[in-house]
Formats: structure tokens, C-alpha cells, sequence
């Protein structure tokens, strides 16, 4: 009898404390549903956005919660979370993640009134638009440039030819150790290699009625492809070795900014840091090869989403509609992170104060938005693979092919 | 009634009654300690129980819930009640086991008969929702609206009504039935409605509260077009271009005239002439995933390659680690004290307490064809990671230096736990130094090392970490880019799976079961060889 009790008690205790944890666990829950605006972003944008992000909800009378994801997991981390109905309102990201976002449902369309649509630039709203609808509101852009270090190359290449020439004196100088400083890696780079890909011709996607990118006609395997990629082999490690597979993310940027290289192709991101390195720099379009077509590197676009599964769609719609256009706002992301806004009335106040953005622009001037369809995913990894083996002296023609074939087999 | 029961059959009666049982300290008749720890877990397994009832409860997922329950229930059973003393041994162990390994595999088989992955993550409805919001377009011609959101009479339950400024200041009240002009309205600069009769202006947070409603609401305007709302201040004109008819099962385009109909086998609206509008759903498309190892050509003539690799990788790395591990072990379990052997115990230890990812990066570029510190110090111009061979010889020799330290503290351990006298028996008998180790050290040792050397050799067989950071399954062949020299059937998997076609959960789980087939067959196998092992000390 007395086990028994016993037993009972320790029962008893029990649920009772379990009553008390909940007790409360439940209230807390209760007050949180009525409804912060949750916003996902890297972590560098989002102490940016902080001090905005609540001025927007005092102005309102809401709760503004920014919450940050590194930016390699933000995309899949964000399906993920939407997929089990706990993602935020508003997602902060590269346009040509929209493909993928909206054949997951993620996404809503965003609607804006004509004069605030007018004050983006062409470009930028261009890539925003996926399937004739626009999906994103952008606020920066960003393409690749030539970083150049002006004491070992004080002028600017016009050509590829030029800059190899250029580079490999200063090579056999001993002024250099490396020609150019283009990430190839060993699984190679398709976005730093698409300006000279592009000026010898080569294409990645044709393009329907409409404008927008065709997966049915994949491009890397026709013949202007192989002779631009026959060109870049000339560059490769059996070449001039301008184009190098030990050359990678990693450390490429520590060859610019020991001043072990003359060129870097690189984006804005990387020009703080060769300011930071005290490196003298200038900044010129990437150049193409003699006599071939302008080279157009990709054009990548940074944008405010509206998640469609949010809790707190109008006041999403509200803070990416109205709130994303404030010049003010683009100025501030402009100085955390220096890459040109896509608010032409952002982008000519900075410009006025930093003559780097006009050039970052006028080197993106025949730039083509990255494709944001989504058998872009298929494209990448068999591509870039194609170019390391093409770098390391592998034949253009048959290496294309097989990528090709593979790309196609995979797009279905 | 209760002691009978428990006696031990045929004792004399009278006899002292059975020793008490282990686990007597947590039982009832306890210390007041134990009594307490046995309180506050039962406090804690309660509470969890609740805590994951309560959304279960709310979501109304009655399964769930009563397993939460049935669980619940069955901790407190087994330790209230005085019997059941093996349970109380067995549950936490059954309970983990469940949840940490059945789960899991059964939620991967289930997976793996889907297509779930990018594109098709959603049900049904949510495509269908999806695909008709994106095609609510501008119309042509319509006008553009300040928007201003209002309820008739109560400000969290009234009707809602939007309060529509148009652009030569005219103000319209719309709700869900109606677009009606509306007198008396005041307004603030930026056209917004700052006040009207009968009606309470809602505030931002207000229409936060109401955000589903004032997102549905459309005001029709004529046919097939809307008035909808962009954020709270401004609504725009729209049309649906298309629209989902359940009767056939299809989504018109009113724009185009394109039928697309749905086709559950693959989970997307397909038309005549075979576009596919991008927006799927997850669908069970059976054993298509498996058949897809086993049919596609090019999977199934790298698999063997593969395969082989990954065995070797497995195979060489556990018997690389195993061997420097001892050796080194046997070199620092000296008889005679050696000056500063907790010194170079901690040196030899170090690369195991190193984080491997960032260890991992490192080895990678010190294997850098130009850049490299091998090459730089030792004058090479070799290619690591662009040959084969040598990548795989990297591979091994980067898992060796991550992995021995391990095997070495293991190996420590067990020699300090085979009496000496055992090799000097040998000795005096007459074996030389190699013939003691050989017949008495080793066997012992095996004992205790057997299973490590098998959980070491299933690790390694998916060890995706050191492959993925170092080379990343390369180098590949110019004309397949999909299987690389170093790759394992795990990166391989995981390239298939996501790196090509964006994520593809279905196939991936998928390539994991077989994975895990072979992992089980291969460690049973070894368990078995290893249990003959044990025979020694019997």
C-alpha cells in the first residue's frame, strides 16, 4: 500500500510540474501570433536593414523581426521552412533563384504602381521578371569587372590579347606571378568564365518570343560555343596559362590583393578589399577577345520577396512595394556592401560620391540578367566541369558534347 | 498474493526472500534522492508530452497525438509499477532507437517513393492556388488605386471594404460583392481615406491581424476582373489569366487558350503539345527512383567504378588508421617511464580534436598544383587533384592523418588493459618480440578493437566530408562530368540528387536505402567475422 502511494505521488508531482512548464510556454506562444513581419537575409544585409526594418514598424505599429541565414543555406533553407509552413513574410535574394522559388509555390508575384516601377532600372527590373510577371523587388545589381592594379598595369586591356600580353611580361619580370586572377577551380566557374564565353560567340540558352531564356535550346554544344571555347583553351594550362584550375575562390582574391597579379575578374564585392589591401586599382569593363563580339557578362540582381506562404502578406506587399523604393534605403545597403543600386535615384546619388560605380555600370552595360529558370541547376555543375577539363587541355568539341548531352538528359 | 508469484519456483517456503533487484535505488522504496530524480524525469517526460501535444492537438492530428499519448502513458506504467524491472531498462534505449533510427529510415523509404523534390513540394491545391495567383495580371487599361482598408462597424470583426481613391480623387468603396462610389469620404494628401461615415479606417497592425482576409479579397469589377490590394496602399486593377476547372480536371489560359491538364502520374499540369507549367505537386510515382539506379546507363556503368573506390577508400582508410594508430601506441606504451609521453600523447592526439571541416580545406590547398605547400617544399609540379591516382592517394593520406589519433587513444586503452605479464610469459617461453605481439597482444587487442574497426569502416564508407571538401568527387573524365575518380557512392548520390536538377528528395532517399543496404550487409558481415575474434578469450 505504501509502494502504491508512493507511486501515485510521484505520479502526481509529476504532471503537476508538467502542468507548470506549460503553463507557461503556452502564453508566450499565444502573444507571438499576433503577427511580427519576419524577414530572412544574409547576414551582412541584415544589420543594414535592422534600424529600417523598425522604423517601418513603428511607423506601423507592428513588430519587425530580421532574421539572418548564411548565404550559401538561405534559398534551401527558406523552401525548406516553406514547405513546412514556418517561413517568413519577406525573403531577401538573388534573382535567379525565382525560377526555382516559384515552381515550389514560395513566392507571390509583387504588384507596383507605375511611377514606382519607373524609378528602377531596365535591367534590374528585367531580371526580376520571370514568366512575364515580376516576382521580386530589386535593390542592387551587380556584375563582373576588371579590377586592375594600376602600378603593375597602368593601362586599361581593350582586349584579351592585350591583357595576356600585358600579364605575361609582367610574369616573365618576375613583377608577377600569375597572368589573371580568374577563379577556375577544379570543377570550374561558369559565371567568371561567361564574358569571354560570350565574346567568342558562345551561348548558353537561345531566347523565346518573349524574351525570356528557352530551355529547349541549350546552346553549349553549337559551333559558336566550340570556337569560343576553343579560344579559351588558347588561354588554358596547355596555352598562355592565364586560365588555371589552382586558381579558386579561395584564393584568388589574396593573389590581387598581394599584388602577385596585374587583373582580377571579380565583382564589386571584392573591391573593398582591395581598397582594405591598399592596392592602387582602377576598374574597366572585362575585356573581349580581337575581333570577336562584346563580351556580356552576367548581370545578378538583388531583390526583396514576398514569401506566399507568410502570416503577414499585406504588410509584406507593404514594406517590398513601398518601403524597398526609398533611395534612403538603397543608399544605406550601397555603403554596408558596394554594389550599385538598382534605384536610379540611389544610383546617382552614390555615383556622384564614388566614381567606381559608373564604371561597375558602364562594365555591365551589355550584360545579360542571369538566367533564373530553373534548369539553370542542371546547367551549372556539368558546365563548369566542361570548362575545368577544357582549361586543363582536354578537346573543346567532344567535352562540350558530353556535358550538353548530360544537361539535356537531366533538363528532360 | 503478489510475493507467490514472484517466488522462486520450487524454494522451500520459509526460505530469505530473493535479493532485491537492480535498479532498486530508483525504485519506489528508494532514497529520498532517488525518489526526487525519479520525480523530476517523470516531470520532464510529462511535460514533453504535453508540450508536444498541445499543436498536435491543435492541428487535430489525432494519430499523432494518441502516439504521443500511448508513449507518455507507457513511461509512466513502467516506472510506477514495481514489475517490469527489464522494461525499465529496455525503454529508454527502445524509445531512442525508435525515434532516432526506425523513424528516420521509414521516413526515407516513404520518400523515396515520391517525387518529392524542387518543383514538386507542395499538394495540388497549393499549385493550383499558386498558379492562379501568377497569372492575376494588370489588365489593360486599368487604373491604378490609393488604397485605403476599412471595416463596417467593428475593427477586428466588421466586414472588410476597401476604400479606393482613384486618380482624379474620386472615392470608391469595394468590398467582396460590390464597387460603389462613396460620399463623405475625407482624405489626406497622398489620397489615402483618413476618415468615413460608418466605416472604422483600419491601422497597419489591424489589417496585419486581418492579412488572409484583405489578401483574398477581390472586388469585382467586371468580368473576370478584380480590384486587389498591393500592401496597404495601393490596389491595382487585375485579371486571372488562368483558372482551375475541377470538372476537367485542368487550368484554362484565357490569354492563350491553352488547356494544360493534370496529370497525376508526374504531378503537373501539362498541355496538348507537352509544355508543363512549372508549379507541380509531390506525387507517389512507386519505385521509379530505385529503377533509375538500376536502369539509367550512364548510373549504372559508373556505379561498379564507384563502388569499387568506395570500398577501397573504406577499406584502405580503416586499415591505414588502424596500423599508425598502434604502431604509435605501441611505440608510447613503453614499460620503462618515458620522458614526456603525455606530451606527445596530447601532440599525437591533436588532429582529432582539430575541427576536420576547416583541417580538411587546409589539406586541399596544400595539395594546390601552383599555390601548394607540398609542391613548394618538396619542388614538384604535380597535378593532385587532376589525376586519378594521385587524388585518391591524397584522399588516403588526409583520412589518415584525420583518423589515426582516433584509433590510437582506442588502441591505448585496450593495451593498457592486457596484463604485461602475458608478453612476458611469451617471452620467457621463448617468442621473440614480433611472435608475442603476433600470438598474444594482437589477439587480445582485436577483442576490443574488432568493433571500432567496423563502425570505423562504415564511417568511412560515408565519409562524405573528406571527399566533398578535398575533391570534391573529382577529377572527372572530359566526357562524363557526373562520376569522378574519388567520388563515393554517397557524393555520388548527393550530385545526382542535388546538384543537377536543383533537389530531387525523392531520388536521394532513394540512392540513401541502397546505401544503407549495403552498409548493413557489409557490417554484418564483419560483426560476424569480428565475433569469431572474440572466441579468443572464451
Amino acid at each position: 500500500m505504501r509502494i502504491r502511494s508512493a507511486g501515485v505521488l510521484a505520479g502526481t508531482a509529476a504532471l503537476t510540474l508538467a502542468a507548470t512548464a506549460c503553463g507557461g510556454g503556452g502564453g508566450a506562444a499565444e502573444e507571438e501570433s499576433a503577427g511580427a513581419l519576419v524577414i530572412w537575409t544574409d547576414t551582412e544585409r541584415g544589420e543594414v536593414l535592422g534600424p529600417f526594418a523598425e522604423e517601418f514598424g513603428e511607423s506601423n505599429g507592428i513588430e519587425v523581426d530580421i532574421q539572418t541565414v548564411a548565404v550559401d543555406q538561405l534559398q534551401s533553407d527558406f523552401l525548406t521552412a516553406h514547405e513546412g509552413g514556418s517561413g517568413p513574410d519577406i525573403l531577401v535574394g538573388a534573382h535567379d533563384w525565382i525560377g526555382n522559388l516559384v515552381q515550389n509555390n514560395a513566392i507571390d508575384p509583387v504588384e507596383l504602381p507605375q511611377e514606382t516601377a519607373d524609378g528602377f532600372t531596365p535591367t534590374s527590373l528585367e531580371a526580376a521578371t520571370y514568366e512575364g510577371r515580376l516576382y521580386g523587388v530589386p535593390y542592387a545589381q551587380e556584375n563582373l569587372v576588371l579590377l586592375r592594379n594600376t602600378e603593375l598595369a597602368p593601362d586599361a586591356p581593350a582586349t584579351v590579347e592585350e591583357l595576356v600580353e600585358t600579364g605575361a611580361a609582367l610574369v616573365d619580370s618576375g613583377d608577377a606571378d600569375e597572368i589573371l586572377g580568374l577563379q577556375v577551380s577544379q570543377t570550374g566557374d561558369p559565371y567568371h568564365l561567361q564574358p569571354f564565353f560570350t565574346s567568342g560567340g558562345g551561348y548558353l540558352f537561345g531566347t523565346d518570343d518573349e524574351g525570356g531564356y528557352d530551355p529547349a535550346d541549350l546552346g553549349i554544344d553549337s559551333p559558336e560555343s566550340i570556337a569560343a571555347f576553343e579560344r579559351i583553351a588558347e588561354l588554358g594550362e596547355e596555352g598562355e596559362g592565364a586560365l588555371k584550375r589552382s586558381i579558386d575562390a579561395d584564393n584568388v582574391k589574396a593573389l590581387f590583393e598581394d599584388g602577385r597579379t596585374p587583373f582580377f575578374v571579380t565583382g564589386p564585392w571584392n573591391i573593398a578589399g582591395a581598397q582594405e589591401a591598399g592596392i592602387d586599382y582602377d576598374i574597366s569593363p572585362v575585356p573581349g577577345f580581337e575581333g570577336a563580339e562584346e563580351p556580356r557578362p552576367f548581370v545578378g540582381v538583388q531583390a526583396f520577396f514576398v514569401a506566399s506562404g507568410g502570416q503577414n502578406k499585406v504588410l509584406a506587399e507593404e514594406f517590398v512595394t513601398n518601403y524597398v523604393a526609398d533611395p534612403e534605403l538603397a543608399v544605406a545597403l550601397y555603403e554596408a556592401d558596394p554594389r550599385p543600386p538598382a534605384l536610379t535615384a540611389a544610383l546617382e546619388q552614390v555615383g556622384a560620391d564614388d566614381p567606381d560605380v559608373a564604371k561597375i555600370i558602364e562594365a555591365g552595360e551589355n550584360g545579360q540578367p542571369m538566367p533564373a529558370i530553373p534548369e539553370m541547376a542542371a546547367v551549372f555543375d556539368p558546365f563548369g566541369k566542361a570548362q575545368a577539363a577544357i582549361i586543363s587541355g582536354a578537346d573543346p568539341e567532344e567535352t562540350l558534347r558530353s556535358a550538353a548531352e548530360n544537361i539535356r538528359n537531366e533538363i528532360g | 498474493m503478489a510475493p507467490k508469484r514472484r517466488g522462486t519456483a520450487g524454494a522451500p517456503s520459509g526460505a530469505p526472500a530473493p535479493p532485491p533487484l537492480p535498479g532498486g535505488s530508483l525504485a519506489p522504496r528508494g532514497s529520498l534522492a532517488g525518489q526526487v530524480a525519479k520525480t523530476a524525469l517523470l516531470g520532464l517526460a510529462a511535460g514533453l508530452g504535453v508540450w508536444a501535444a498541445l499543436p498536435l492537438y491543435a492541428q487535430g492530428r489525432w494519430l499523432g497525438l494518441s502516439a504521443v499519448a500511448a508513449v507518455t502513458a507507457l513511461i509512466f506504467y513502467v516506472y510506477l509499477s514495481k514489475r517490469s524491472v527489464p522494461a525499465k531498462y529496455l525503454l529508454p534505449g527502445t524509445l531512442f532507437l525508435i525515434a532516432f533510427q526506425v523513424l528516420p529510415v521509414l521516413f526515407t523509404l516513404s520518400t523515396s517513393v515520391t517525387n518529392h523534390g524542387d518543383g514538386h513540394r507542395g499538394d495540388k491545391e497549393q499549385a493550383i492556388a499558386a498558379i492562379e495567383a501568377a497569372s492575376v495580371s494588370r489588365s489593360e487599361g486599368g487604373s491604378d488605386y490609393t488604397l485605403t482598408v476599412a471595416a463596417r462597424g467593428d475593427a477586428a470583426t466588421g466586414e472588410l471594404v476597401f476604400l479606393l481613391t482613384g486618380p482624379d480623387g474620386a472615392v470608391y468603396a469595394g468590398t467582396a460583392e460590390e464597387l460603389v462610389p462613396l460620399n463623405g469620404a475625407e482624405t489626406d494628401a497622398a489620397g489615402k481615406v483618413t476618415a468615413a461615415p460608418g466605416l472604422t479606417v483600419l491601422t497597419a497592425a489591424e489589417v496585419g491581424r486581418r492579412s488572409a482576409e484583405v489578401d483574398e479579397l477581390t472586388v469585382p469589377t467586371g468580368e473576370g476582373t478584380g480590384i486587389r490590394s498591393s500592401g496597404l496602399s495601393s490596389a491595382y486593377e487585375g485579371r486571372a489569366a488562368r483558372v482551375y476547372d475541377s470538372g476537367c480536371d485542368c487550368v484554362t489560359d484565357s490569354a492563350t487558350g491553352t488547356v494544360y491538364t493534370a496529370d497525376d502520374e508526374t504531378g503537373s499540369f501539362v498541355s496538348a503539345d507537352g509544355e508543363r507549367l512549372s508549379q507541380g505537386w509531390r506525387v507517389g510515382v512507386g519505385a521509379d527512383n530505385f529503377l533509375r539506379f538500376l536502369t539509367d546507363p550512364s548510373v549504372s556503368s559508373s556505379f561498379f567504378a564507384i563502388f569499387t573506390w568506395n570500398l577501397a577508400f573504406a577499406a584502405g582508410s580503416t586499415l591505414l588508421v588502424f596500423v599508425l594508430g598502434l604502431a604509435v601506441a605501441l611505440t608510447l606504451h613503453t614499460g620503462r617511464p618515458l620522458r614526456g609521453r603525455r606530451l606527445y600523447r596530447v601532440l599525437v592526439v591533436l588532429p582529432y580534436a582539430m575541427p576536420s571541416l576547416a583541417m580538411l580545406l587546409l589539406w586541399r590547398d596544400m595539395f594546390n598544383a601552383d599555390f601548394g605547400l607540398v609542391n613548394r617544399l618538396f619542388g614538384l609540379e604535380t597535378d593532385w587533384f587532376g589525376d586519378p591516382w594521385t587524388a585518391r592517394g591524397v584522399l588516403l593520406l588526409v583520412n589518415l592523418w584525420l583518423g589515426f589519433p582516433y584509433q590510437f587513444l582506442v588502441a591505448t586503452g585496450a593495451l593498457q588493459a592486457i596484463p604485461r605479464e602475458l608478453v612476458q610469459a611469451a617471452r620467457i617461453d621463448g617468442a621473440g618480440a614480433w611472435q608475442a605481439f603476433r600470438a598474444v597482444t594482437l589477439p587480445l587487442l582485436m577483442t576490443a578493437m574488432a568493433p571500432i574497426l567496423v563502425s570505423t569502416f562504415a564511417f568511412n564508407f560515408n565519409n562524405f566530408n573528406t571527399v566533398w571538401l578535398t575533391t570534391e568527387g573529382g577529377p572527372f573524365p572530359p566526357d562524363d562530368p557526373t562520376a569522378g575518380a574519388t567520388d563515393l557512392l554517397i557524393t555520388y548520390t548527393y550530385r545526382l540528387a542535388f546538384g543537377e536538377a536543383g533537389a530531387q528528395y525523392g531520388v536521394a532517399a532513394a540512392g540513401s536505402v541502397f546505401i544503407f543496404l549495403i552498409v548493413t550487409v557489409l557490417s554484418v558481415v564483419s560483426l560476424r567475422r569480428g565475433a569469431s575474434l572474440e572466441g579468443v578469450d572464451r
